[in-house]
């Protein structure tokens, strides 16, 4: 049932939001290798991106009180090992290639599932959570001594250069039944955290002319009102940024336009909220406080019709302002995502979303997505089954960004982050 | 070399295609004996011939003009009218069935007269083919040949046993059709551009390979005529040239009307069995077979300089990139141009007749009209449309011109609104901290009509707070131009001006 009036304040609601997010990690994982279930399906195999933000929730779970500090070193250590180790051959059900991961892997035995893709951004969120590792674990134990070693060589072992295009780009993946995608990482999207680690490779680095070609497909749009670097999908707007702090330093393109990619984030907030506002589809309960288009759960494919006029309707898709694709489906983790740029906003939309779509929170925990146009039991309409693991990791690392920046704080502390930052020409603030 | 549909006798096939070769091809037609020397001679009578050959004459050269086909070309002929035409019967079609969404009523039975669709389209074409008939050449004074056109030197072309010498040569020979190199493509029997428009039976099922502007306009067609349609296209997203949203609302668009997309999906292999191809289809490690009863092909378009002798005019060509000329449009025979798309990148029909009039400038007036001085628009005939003019925001950023965009989502458009036609934006690239309009693309029902606009404003200078002082007429989807122009004004009120704006209010 809904508590109304709300007698949390902010900071404990967060709280348990967040602890509720870091209990993911707990019970979907395989505490054998470490891998970390994609969702709360049945047979649901791991994904190697909700590794990295298992990796990075650790810690955040030790400075909470959640988690024994060798617990998190333990679990880590035992991830590391398992990638360490694991089958880097051409064989198909191999986990990885090149220092790179496929998409989905068993979650026993660690081979590859799905025939998917040796997925060089998924690689690189593994990676960002791996090196975050690497930063918070400093003691002089053993086992944070081998963290250490084991995050740098995983780190190191990656082939940035073997996955670039012939423009310099970077390819989205390579599957050894037919080779390299047709597909390459254009920006603007989530695929930032792949140019950064890239070029702060010590072993394979990507060249700078790489992010030139990354940066040339920008699109600096003036949209309702407000100038912005454009990308559809709000998740686009946090992924890399949980990790980097972006908060005044700039690259060239940034320079340019006087403002940076925290300030980007913030913006692309505030037009998610503007289109609900706008509900140029009709779909209900968009509006002030029910935002949030982004790549998540759906209801599945099929048609719906309001006033006679018929929408298509999606499984898991990437979401997006203002063209779409909405179905009327609204995510809670992506207002959540956004807390650390636009809390002014956020924390109310989420507050909105827990008193009135009780059944999205349960305990505490947000669930992908929900529908209101679509019947359901309840007024959160169609919602999405169990729980994803890029929900919660998103929804853990940016309340702790929010409520004490110790992810960017440890990333600023991580040399490749800066090498990289670096060589895409950002200079200022704390760099 | 296409076929030759008048002495293949697949047309006329009625009164209309009857119209339209008088005009076009005359049956009983017997080529003029030649002048001594012409000033101007016209290879193909295409959009480029023709309207070379017309503002040749008009300004009181001695034209001929060579066509082996039909007057006209692809344009009239087997391209822009037949399409268009089609396209509007289709979008009716589509209305139709979305009557709903107007508050209308769904005609009870719905089924596409696919003979009538075509018969329309031919008794359009024949009434559009007066413009370029042979009668209108005749009274313009110029000498019409029929007949395959080729060089026997320098300065001279024969055409049917008949030779011509000239002071100028115009080559304006047009393109054709790629064939895919698909094996069992050409045994198993395809369509191009030249013979779809044939049609007078509806193919039940259509397999269209090839998403660029010609592929998605005849695959969006063919399903809302009621062909089960599938469109294979070997890149991630439809239009490759057009900026990302643009292509991604037409994909939208053709999932919304039913049409089957196989994006970064090649075709390997073709077979016949029974009545139906079967065609091979790989996208990565995905293979898959479809079985249709056509397959349409429009990967590309091959500049006709085959056959023409070149050589022996010392005219130098590539069997891609067409005829080589300069920014005068002049060949490696200083007495040759070129125009159209024998020799363009960007293969039009108003391409064609601009290069055309710069082309008969220079060659016959020692003119300096430059092809890169031009501003050239284009227009995708989806639904929604999709329209471009200059520069995209990307090769602004590839030349390190900084850039920005206002944008207008044709959601905010009131007109847009009131006609249900929402899918689509504005997007007006201008160089950052001015009004100098770089480009725009539109996305819009009439996208192609509005984008003139904006051609207009590019050409003759006019900046984007320009536009803003233009009135629009209330309501209308253009109306969406001037509300990008509004929002640029809006950001040009610094804090400084509107501190100042608003002391004076309150003083
Ligand atoms: C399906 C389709 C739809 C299209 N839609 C549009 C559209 O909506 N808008 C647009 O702007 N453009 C469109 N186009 C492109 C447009 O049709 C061409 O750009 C235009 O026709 C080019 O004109 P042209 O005069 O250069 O060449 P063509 O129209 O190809 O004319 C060349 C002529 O030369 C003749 N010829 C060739 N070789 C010889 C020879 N050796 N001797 C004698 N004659 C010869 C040919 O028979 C032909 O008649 C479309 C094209 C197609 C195929």
């Amino acid at each position: 049932m809904a508590e109304l009036p709300h007698p949390l304040s902010d900071e404990a609601f967060l709280d348990k939001l967040q602890q509720s997010a870091f209990d993911y990690f707990l019970e979907a994982a395989n505490p054998a290798n470490g891998l970390i279930a994609d969702t709360t399906r049945d047979h649901a195999p791991a994904s190697i991106a909700v590794v990295g933000f298992a990796l990075s929730a650790y810690p955040v779970g030790v400075e909470r009180g959640w988690m024994p500090r060798v617990d998190a070193a333990e679990r880590t250590l035992v991830t590391l090992r398992f990638f360490w180790n694991s089958d880097q051959t051409e064989r198909p059900e191999a986990t990885g290639y090149k220092g790179f991961y496929y998409h989905f892997l068993d979650l026993k035995s660690g081979a590859r599932v799905w025939r998917s893709e040796l997925s060089i951004v998924d690689s690189a969120l593994l990676l960002a959570g791996v090196l975050t590792a690497r930063s918070y674990f400093t003691e002089n134990t053993q086992n944070e001594t081998e963290i250490r070693e084991l995050a740098d060589a995983l780190y190191r072992r990656a082939d940035w250069q073997w996955a670039r295009t012939g423009k310099g780009t970077v390819c989205h993946g390579w599957k050894p039944e037919c080779g390299f995608l047709n597909y390459e990482w254009q920006g603007y999207n989530e695929a930032f955290i792949v140019y950064v680690l890239g070029l702060g490779s010590p072993t394979h680095p990507l060249s700078e002319s790489g992010y030139r070609a990354w940066t040339a497909t920008y699109q600096w749009e003036h949209l309702y009102g407000c100038d912005f670097l454009y990308a559809g999908p709000l998740f686009i707007h946090q992924f890399s940024h949980a990790w980097i702090d972006f908060r005044g330093i700039q690259d060239r393109f940034m320079r340019e336009k006087r403002s940076d990619y925290f300030e980007n984030s913030r913006r692309a907030t505030y037009i998610q909220r503007e289109y609900a506002l706008r509900n140029p589809h009709g779909f209900k309960d968009y509006g002030e406080n029910c935002w949030g288009l982004t790549a998540d759960d759906g209801p599945g494919a099929g048609t719906l019709s309001i006033a006679g006029r018929e929408h298509r309707v999606f499984a898991y898709a990437a979401r997006g302002v203002p063209y779409g694709p909405d179905d009327g489906t609204i995510s809670g983790p992506a207002a959540l995502g956004s807390l650390p740029f636009a809390p002014e906003i956020a924390l109310p939309a989420v507050r909105h979303l827990y008193e009135r779509y009780p059944e999205a929170a349960r305990n505490y925990r947000l669930a992908s997505s929900f529908n209101p146009t679509l019947s359901g039991s309840g007024p959160h309409g169609w919602l999405s089954e169990g729980y994803f693991g890029l929900d919660q990791g998103i929804v853990v690392l940016m309340i702790e960004n929010y409520r004490s920046q110790l992810i960017w704080r440890l990333m600023r502390r991580c040399p490749p982050i800066g090498a990289g930052l670096r060589r895409a020409g950002f200079r200022g603030g704390w760099l | 070399m296409p076929p030759d549909k008048y002495s293949s006798g697949t047309i006329p096939h009625d009164d209309h295609d009857r119209e339209l070769l008088d005009n076009v091809h005359p049956p009983t037609w017997r080529n003029p004996q030649p002048a001594d020397k012409y000033t101007l001679v016209v290879l193909g009578a295409g959009t480029a011939g023709l309207v070379a050959a017309h503002a040749a004459a008009a300004l009181g050269a001695k034209v001929a003009i060579i066509e082996r086909n039909l007057l006209g070309g692809d344009s009239l002929n087997v391209g822009c009218v037949p399409s268009k035409t089609i396209i509007r019967t289709a979008r009716l079609y589509a209305e139709m069935r979305n009557a709903e969404n107007y508050g209308a009523q769904v005609p009870g039975d719905i089924r596409v007269d696919f003979p009538a669709v075509m018969e329309r389209m031919r008794r359009v074409r024949a009434r559009i083919s007066r413009n370029d008939s042979a009668r209108r050449l005749i009274s313009a004074g110029v000498d019409v040949y029929f007949g395959e056109a080729r060089f026997t030197g320098p300065n001279a072309v024969a055409v049917e046993g008949k030779t011509l010498r000239f002071k100028k040569a115009l080559i304006a020979t047009g393109a054709r059709s790629v064939t895919p190199s698909v094996p069992g493509l050409v045994e198993a029997g395809y369509l191009t551009n030249e013979n779809v428009f044939d049609l007078t039976d509806r193919p039940p099922c259509l397999l269209v390979i090839g998403g660029g502007p010609l592929g998605c306009e005849l695959a969006q067609a063919f399903c809302r005529l009621g062909s089960k349609t599938i469109i294979a296209h070997d890149e991630p997203l439809f239009l490759p040239k057009e900026e990302r949203d643009a292509a991604q609302l037409v994909s939208d668009a053709f999932a919304r009307d039913g049409i089957e997309i196989r994006l970064n999906t090649t075709a390997v292999n073709v077979r016949v069995e029974g009545k139906q191809k079967l065609v091979d289809l790989v996208n990565d490690d995905n293979k898959s077979t479809v079985a249709v009863d056509e397959i349409l092909t429009e990967i590309g378009r091959a500049p006709n300089v085959e056959g023409l002798n070149l050589e022996a005019a010392g005219v130098e060509y590539d069997a891609h990139i067409g005829i080589r000329v300069n920014d005068f449009l002049q060949t490696t025979n200083s007495r040759i141009y070129a125009a159209g798309d024998a020799c363009l990148e960007h293969k039009f029909t108003h391409t064609a007749d601009a290069s055309a009039r710069i082309a008969v400038q220079n060659a016959l007036f020692l003119g300096r009209k430059k092809l890169s001085a031009l501003t050239i628009p284009w227009c995708t005939y989806t639904d929604p449309e999709v329209a471009h003019v200059g520069l995209y925001a990307r090769q602004a950023r590839e030349k390190d011109i900084p850039v920005k965009t206002f944008t207008v989502p044709m959601h905010d458009v009131d007109r847009a609104i009131a006609d249900g036609e929402e899918e689509g934006f504005v997007k007006i690239h201008v160089r950052e901290s001015t009004d100098k309009i770089l480009g725009a693309t539109v996305v819009a029902r009439h996208a192609g009509e509005m984008i003139n606009e904006i051609s207009l404003a590019i050409v003759s200078g006019i900046g984007l707070s320009t536009l803003a002082r233009v009135i629009h007429a209330y309501p209308t989807q253009a109306g969406a131009i001037k509300m990008a122009a509004d929002a640029y004004n809006r950001t040009r009120l610094t804090p400084a001006r509107k501190w100042l704006s608003t002391r004076w209010l309150r003083w």
